[in-house]
């Protein structure tokens, strides 16, 4: 039930939002965020973290006659997802509060909208169920990003959500194709597709057919070139969430509807994947070092992190699924940190060139601290959130084929490369006159980077708060997978 | 059979009332009629009966394909207000027009005869025919008018060269008795016979404009005037699909007959989807587009056509009806925003987010529900579609087809959304809209999104 509620909620929420006229709209959106956190954490606390099965289930007929059922649950991966979300929903709302937006109110139900549909994705056990809300929460955010983005918004959205659509159509053919080989009249439950045998051959194509669909939302290497585009045009809340919570639903995907349902497909293709995940690493790397916006630099330095998360999970080991896991969540926080931050400053600047930045930390204590440990979260260094994950997912890449551990560990270097590099370049330095006048944090800023900050030393502190959740649903995943 | 009736005597009423010096009655009373056939049809739910020699048979299938048709006339007809309000002397014939094609689309779901089927398509195609010229003063109305005639009639002859060919071959115009007929021998079919199946396949194919059959299409749609382009390429078209299946399945499902059509069909369906996706792209005019968007959409229909088991008749039933809702929507809109603005170019939708909320916002759920994206019934259209298909694992590359067709869909549906809440205007003055019209406006959308989240009210009929 108390999943249901964390669904519906926010879709309730945002039509009451969409009712209230005028910038008030924006603290509505935000109380609703809160109670859907406060939701959450009760969830959590009624979790069994000993059990890896799905809990807090819920399930009727939907689509009778075709056998589809509306069910859903958590194990948990899902609930860490879930509790993702409903940790950065509010803080993105918050970060919003100093922009006035043109029609406030259609902006945030949109968000709130959104949420829903990434909460479906995370607790879907219907393989239509999760279909429906992974492209229920596209819709809203290509709004979001299309309505109040930059100047070349139109048509790099419209390249966004023309490619992941596509993709998701081939996902839709697979689990029809799955669907139709389940046993009687037929389910598109999740369990149920656990349980087909299929061809080796059939499993092949199958693989790509979901792979591809995953691989454009993460997105790996090839299937990048919309994101840096999207990321940069989008305004700063769209990045956020297409950044810190979206591109998880594509890695959810592989771990829930990808690895267990075609495990055949897998051992047939890893390597592969491995290959196009590293690759895309240092390739992101590179571009990134190159990079002179900001909010491009940091694109490109998702698309390398998600590169090793992709790595991991492919490699099929406990530390690297459940690095993958972990990483997922340090990302989410570090990524959203790192984009308010450059909104902070393009806020005061209305640039986010590097080159004509630099000398902020003379005026600006607290932002740099905040920004410092956001930004070494983000390269990994030991004590934050980032290095927990990076370590579980290289150990995980090693075990599987050490050159591709070496290769895959570069990231560690290029990250702390591009990324020390943009620090150094906003801001150490001689003032610009654009960063002449720049002010510290303000309290409302500070609200939305304190509980990031803490997070990132919660997870780099005591991973196992986190990782304890997730461990009995990753066993359960490895026995499913190895069946 | 008692629907039949009605409208039949409503259209006479119709013209009667026209002779009345207000027009303003016309509008509701035509509704009522609609009202009431929706309603008197439904009694013949699981009530078989054959009528007239059994030439004609109102079973399930026609009661559920009546339903859906006259719902979506009754959804169609608030969008003339406009001929209301400036006093068209003929609306009353408009109207009776429309309700005599209603007629045609009734008898071509319940035929079970092929000289009903043919008498049904000819009882809708020449009150088309008139209404595809109702705009007397127009230049492209008449010609719209002429092609159509001149086109209609050459593949009306077609398929009665047809009909004849098997008759010769099976000696009955029953559909049940063509299906039990023996038609080969030593396993060679009999050659009037293929070529009996071929003409009437060509025939039916021209009527719901499936490529390569499809030329008149595009020209067609353009010329007439939008509130019977609406009618034409929604309940048209889903009267002809619905008659293809019935005649397939009656008719032509013996394993040698099967053989003969399946492969023809099977290029029809391919080609229908390039055409109509492709030719859409390139499109400046809205109404081009959907013209080229209603010629896909009988691709995805021939899908479900050519998948030919026990999900084909449901799915087509909710496609068509999904598919129709929309397009209404669609024509509908395009009809208000061009009657003010004076260009059916996607420009003339412009900003039309700001002054329009709620035209844009139905235009946007229809949009989606063509592109097949969910939380709209298009999705589950689509969905229904791909699942009758897939059960046979052969097909597979069709739908790959189709999948790669639908993402080409959604570049020019999105065009129109981009165009009403993104692109500048400086049109700033609202669309008028009439009472009837947003109301109708409202509920086609509560319809297509609450079928996008319930799709089994329609899709668990047959």
């Amino acid at each position: 039930m108390i999943t249901a509620l964390l669904l519906f909620w926010p879709a309730l929420a945002a039509l009451l939002v969409l009712l209230i006229k005028g910038q008030g709209a924006k603290k509505v959106a935000f109380v609703a965020a809160l109670v859907e956190f406060a939701l959450s954490l009760f969830a959590l606390s009624e979790f069994n973290t000993q059990s890896g099965a799905m809990q807090q289930t819920l399930s009727f007929p939907w689509v009778a006659s075709a056998g589809i059922n509306f069910s859903i649950g958590m194990d948990g991966i899902s609930l860490l997802m879930v509790l993702l979300t409903t940790f950065l929903i509010p803080l993105i709302v918050l970060s919003s509060f100093k922009h006035d937006y043109k029609n406030p109110n259609v902006f945030y139900a949109l968000v709130l909208f959104m949420q829903t549909g990434l909460i479906g994705v995370f607790v879907a056990m219907d393989a239509f169920l999760f279909y429906f809300f992974w492209e229920v929460a596209l819709i809203p955010v290509y709004f979001i990003a299309a309505v109040w983005g930059g100047a070349n918004r139109i048509r790099v959205t419209f390249k966004f959500f023309v490619y992941t659509i596509f993709g998701s159509l081939f996902m839709l053919a697979a689990f029809i194709y799955l669907y139709l080989q389940t046993p009687g009249s037929h389910t598109s439950d999740v369990n149920a597709f656990y349980q087909l045998t299929l061809s080796s051959e059939s499993q092949s194509w199958i693989f790509w057919f979901l792979f591809i669909a995953f691989a454009i939302k993460m997105p790996i290497f090839p299937f990048h070139t919309w994101q840096p585009d999207t990321y940069t045009e989008s305004p700063a809340q769209a990045t956020m969430l297409l950044s810190g919570i979206m591109l998880k639903m594509g890695i959810y995907g592989v771990l829930r509807w990808l690895l267990p349902v075609v495990p055949f497909g897998v051992s047939q293709w890893d390597e592969l994947v491995l290959i196009l995940s590293i690759i895309g690493i240092v390739y992101a790397s590179i571009i990134a070092i190159r990079q002179r916006d900001l909010k491009r630099l940091v694109a490109y330095s998702s698309i390398a992190h998600v590169g090793l998360i992709a790595a991991g999970i492919f490699t099929l080991n406990e530390q690297g699924l459940q690095g993958g896991v972990i990483q997922m969540l340090s990302h989410g926080i570090n990524v959203v940190g790192l984009f308010f931050i450059i909104d902070i400053i393009f806020s005061r600047t209305q640039t986010r060139e590097i080159t004509s930045l630099g000398g902020i930390t003379q005026n600006t204590p607290a932002l740099s601290i905040y920004f410092m440990i956001l930004l070494l979260g983000s390269v990994a260094l030991p004590l934050t959130n980032g290095f927990v994950g990076e370590f579980l997912l290289l150990s995980g890449v090693f075990q599987y084929n050490g050159w591709f551990g070496a290769v895959a560990g570069l990231t560690i270097i290029l990250g702390a490369v591009y990324m020390l590099r943009m620090f150094q370049g906003v801001m150490f330095g001689t003032k610009s006159e654009l960063t002449e006048n720049f002010s510290d944090l303000s309290l409302n800023e500070k609200a939305v980077l304190i509980p990031l900050v803490v997070m990132v030393f919660w997870i780099g502190l005591f991973p196992n708060t986190f990782l304890s959740i997730s461990e009995p649903a990753v066993h359960n995943l490895l026995s499913i997978i190895n069946r | 059979m008692i629907s039949i009736i009605l409208l039949s005597v409503f259209g006479i009423i119709n013209l009667f009332v026209g002779f009345m010096k207000s027009k303003r009655i016309l509008l509701p009373l035509a509704l009522l009629f609609l009202a009431v056939v929706f309603g008197v049809n439904l009694f013949s739910w699981n009530d078989t009966q054959s009528y007239f020699n059994n030439m004609l048979t109102i079973d399930n299938y026609a009661v559920a394909f009546t339903g859906i048709m006259t719902l979506s006339t009754l959804l169609l007809l608030p969008f003339s207000q406009r001929y209301v309000d400036t006093e068209d002397s003929n609306l009353a014939e408009y109207y009776s027009l429309l309700l005599f094609a209603l007629v045609g689309t009734i008898m071509m779901v319940s035929y079970e005869n092929l000289l009903m089927l043919f008498i049904g398509i000819e009882i809708l195609s020449i009150a088309m025919y008139v209404l595809a010229g109702s705009d007397k003063r127009s230049l492209r109305s008449n010609e719209a008018s002429l092609k159509y005639f001149l086109m209609g009639a050459f593949f009306t002859g077609i398929m009665l060269f047809g009909i004849v060919m098997i008759y010769g071959a099976t000696g009955t115009f029953n559909i049940t008795e063509i299906g039990a007929a023996e038609v080969a021998t030593d396993g060679v079919l009999n050659t009037m016979f293929i070529l009996g199946l071929l003409l009437l396949v060509i025939g039916i194919s021209f009527k719901i404009s499936a490529a390569p059959f499809h030329f008149w299409t595009p020209d067609v749609y353009d010329g007439t005037p939008t509130f019977f382009t609406a009618f034409m390429s929604t309940i048209v078209k889903t009267a002809g699909v619905a008659a293809f299946y019935k005649l397939m399945d009656a008719a032509f499902a013996s394993t040698y007959a099967y053989a003969a059509w399946f492969p023809t069909l099977v290029a029809i369906t391919v080609l229908t989807l390039i055409v109509g996706n492709i030719g859409a792209v390139v499109q400046t005019s809205m109404k081009r587009m959907l013209a080229y968007s209603s010629i896909s959409h009988a691709g995805y229909l021939l899908i479900a056509l050519v998948a030919f088991n026990d999900k084909s008749e449901s799915s087509i039933l909710f496609y068509s009806f999904a598919y129709s809702a929309a397009s209404i929507a669609a024509f509908g809109v395009l009809k208000m925003v061009a009657d003010q603005r004076g260009s059916e170019e996607y420009a003339a939708f412009n900003g039309l987010g700001k002054t329009n909320p709620l035209l844009a916002f139905a235009m946007t759920v229809s949009m989606l529900s063509l592109a097949g994206i969910p939380l709209t019934a298009g999705f589950f259209g689509k969905f229904f579609i791909f699942t009758s298909i897939l059960q046979n694992p052969d097909m597979l590359w069709l739908v790959i087809v189709a999948i790669v067709l639908a993402a080409v869909g959604i570049y020019y549906y999105l065009r129109v959304v981009i165009a009403m809440y993104m692109q500048p205007t400086t049109d700033t003055e609202a669309v008028r809209v009439g009472s009837f019209a947003s109301f109708t406006l409202i509920a086609i959308t509560i319809l297509t999104i609450l079928l996008g989240i319930a799709p089994a009210l329609v899709s668990d009929l047959i």
